[in-house]
């Protein structure tokens, strides 16, 4: 519902009634509370699914202030401090001792940093279960990729700067990937990394891209998300529009006001999110291991190489995609087509809308083949995940190469096997589960 | 079907058991043990620190252990006289590193690095069974070698507590050959509290941590009620 079409505040001749009026001559501040929220009519019948949404909004307004006090305190630099270590590296510990609650802005910062990954990916498996990247909702989900990528460039610069161990050789590791490209790689990783190898140059263009050049973008591409979804109105779990049942004032039948009715329901997501989230943040902020990488806890060192090199845990199944490639081809090396198939792992999400041809959205009213082949393709993914985060073996080679022929099996093939299930007749309204 | 699938999320999983060749010892100890602290801040700044640095952490921190200002600075502190300083160590990295092949490693966060994915915890373990593992080894410049961390370049600093261990070759065993000042009991409670302390000094606010996190979700599940409770309100009318 496109905001603006809603009229004008008028005073009723109290003195906030006035500054309403005045503010609303100037700005569209009434038409758009009404557009995007207290007359934003959203399908009545959502379920668990749909809290993601507004919490990946939370996690984001979390990272940012956060982000905001730490870069009070926090230096981006490769130097040696007098004590012989990094002052990138000291100053993170400087912040975990000496700063007041530094300690809980920091950890509330980096359990953020796997929240965003968690919430997102469940908000993306929600578009999966519902077809809510189908037809009219083709570029929302486009602006959701883009919000996807970005975050993870985000995520991929913010680890250089505390300049552990793992910071260091991870961003060497990826940045190196660049260099597989034919003719501009060497060039290409050159200008990223700003030098031959990571370094000062490296973390000071790392930590501007991550707290300015990205969030901007990220920002921006939410907006569009957003504004996007406002547009054409929410999917559901039956896959129903209810745009297509309006009553007399051309309200949807099935719609109820986002505010207050998703507000005050969101509020309780957020509460039993934020509790989750502190379990994590005060009992086990390293997330065993994973959230913060125990070899980060070793300031970075140019000349020790780790003996295993892992990205954090929501790198990993593309990580894994990227090792399973090991065939030449066309005179190319195998490193090149594994970056090309961990590009194209993440891109091929872009394709959804169109690689997807049943005649319902709903997983509720789709068949065997689309459940099972879901199925395998969410169990692919995290055998993919877990294997990333393993020195390489042959066993593992093996297991990523069938999960990967899968993974990219699931997307191609989509065309066909979405055509080729039994349908259930799809109900004309929405309906409670 | 589903037994499959299940089989299939599993295969890997049992492809790739871990298996460790050397023996761990789970370390006894505790970080809410104060005494015990206490003593690991002794044996910290009188053995570790003639080498090692504790470079973030300040002597003002160890003040969070039960001593006063006073006590910090007649016994604990021989490196600086300012309670607000760095925990430094004196010895240049340049040349220790002429004197051991490598310069020793900064011991604040040594607990936390030493930890595994899967067992974050799993580095005072490390610790505890390492400082307790030293042998005699004429083959190495130090006369000393570690059954962890084979051809360390550290000596065996706690010699005059544990005494001399030597390899049994037909055991595979450590053997005390030449006992020190202390029980071999008595040493493991010396080790357990230094590593105690590393443990401690790694993040010193860690139990104001875990407890804060009672309250914060004790919070949380009273406004859950209320959050909860509002929901169910608005949405009565809902069907």
């Amino acid at each position: 519902m496109a905001a603006g079409n809603f009229e004008k505040y008028k005073s009723d001749g109290s003195l906030a009634g006035n500054a309403l009026e005045w503010v609303d001559a100037r700005f569209p501040a009434t038409s758009m509370w009404k557009g995007h929220l207290s007359e934003y009519y959203a399908p009545k019948n959502f379920n668990f699914w749909y809290f993601f949404g507004s919490l990946a909004l939370l996690v984001l307004v979390i990272q940012i202030v956060t982000g905001i006090f730490l870069v009070m305190h926090y230096k981006p630099d490769a130097a040696l401090n007098a004590n012989g270590v990094p002052i990138a590296f000291a100053s993170v510990e400087y912040i975990m001792r000496d700063v007041s609650g530094g300690w809980l802005i920091r950890y509330m910062h980096s359990t953020g940093a796997s929240a965003f990954f968690i919430v997102v990916y469940m908000h993306m498996f929600r578009g999966l279960l519902y077809g809510s990247y189908r037809k009219p909702r083709e570029l929302t989900w486009l602006f959701g990729v883009g919000i996807f990528l970005c975050l993870m460039g985000e995520a991929f610069f913010g680890y250089l700067l505390p300049w552990g161990q793992m910071s260091y050789w991870g961003a060497q590791v990826i940045v190196n990937l660049f260099s597989a490209i034919p003719v501009i790689g060497g060039d290409l990783s050159l200008i990223i990394r700003g030098d031959f190898v990571v370094g000062d140059a490296t973390l000071n263009r790392f930590f501007s891209f991550h707290v300015i050049a990205f969030p901007l973008v990220l920002i921006g591409l939410v907006a569009a998300h957003v504004l996007a979804l406002h547009e054409t109105g929410s999917n559901n779990p039956d896959g129903v529009e209810i745009k297509a049942n309006k009553d007399e004032n051309g309200i949807p039948r099935d719609g109820i006001p986002f505010h207050p009715y998703y507000t005050v329901k969101d509020i309780v997501g957020v509460v039993v999110f934020l509790m989750v989230f502190s379990a994590v943040m005060f009992w086990a902020p390293e997330g065993g291991g994973y959230f913060l990488e125990t070899p980060n806890f070793y300031p970075a060192d140019p000349l020790k190489t780790p003996p295993h090199i892992a990205p954090v845990w929501y790198f990993t199944p593309f990580y894994s995609i990227l090792r399973a490639v090991t065939y030449p081809l066309f005179g190319l090396d195998a490193k090149f087509w594994g970056v090309v198939a961990m590009g194209a792992s993440v891109v091929i999400f872009a394709f959804l809308p169109w690689l997807d041809r049943s005649p319902v959205k709903s997983i509720r009213y789709r068949g065997p083949i689309y459940k099972t082949l879901l199925t395998i393709f969410v169990i692919c993914f995290f055998v993919l995940g877990y294997l990333g985060t393993l020195s390489p073996s042959p066993m593992g080679e093996l297991v990523s190469q069938v999960c990967s022929v899968f993974y990219f099996g699931f997307f191609l093939a989509m065309p066909w096997w979405s055509r080729m299930d039994k349908f259930k007749p799809v109900p004309d309204r929405v309906t409670f589960k | 079907m589903k037994k499959f699938l299940i089989a299939l999320l599993f295969a890997p999983i049992l492809a790739f058991a871990n298996t460790s060749t050397v023996h761990i010892d789970k370390w006894p100890g505790s970080v809410s043990d104060k005494a015990a602290l206490q003593n690991g801040a002794k044996l910290f700044v009188n053995y570790c620190m003639n080498c090692h640095g504790a470079s973030y952490m300040r002597y003002k921190n160890l003040l969070d252990l039960g001593l006063t200002e006073q006590q910090v600075k007649e016994n604990l502190m021989f490196t600086s006289d300012k309670i607000g300083e760095l925990m430094r160590v004196a010895a240049r990295s340049d040349e220790q590193k002429q004197w051991f092949g490598a310069a020793p490693p900064d011991l604040t966060i040594i607990a936390r690095a030493r930890g595994e994915a899967g067992n974050a915890g799993a580095g005072a373990d490390w610790l505890y069974t390492y400082l307790r593992s030293f042998y005699r080894d004429a083959n190495r410049p130090t006369g000393w070698n570690n059954t962890v961390f084979e051809n360390v370049g550290m000596p065996h600093i706690l010699y005059g507590l544990q005494g001399q261990q030597v390899m049994n070759h037909e055991t595979h065993k450590l053997e005390l050959a030449v006992p020190g000042s202390m029980a071999p009991a008595e040493f493991d409670k010396s080790v357990s509290d230094l590593v105690g302390f590393m443990v401690w000094m790694g993040e010193p606010q860690q139990e104001y941590r875990r407890t804060l996190g009672w309250f914060v979700l004790a919070f949380l599940a009273v406004l859950f009620v209320v959050a909860y409770a509002l929901k169910k309100e608005y949405w009565k009318d809902i069907h």
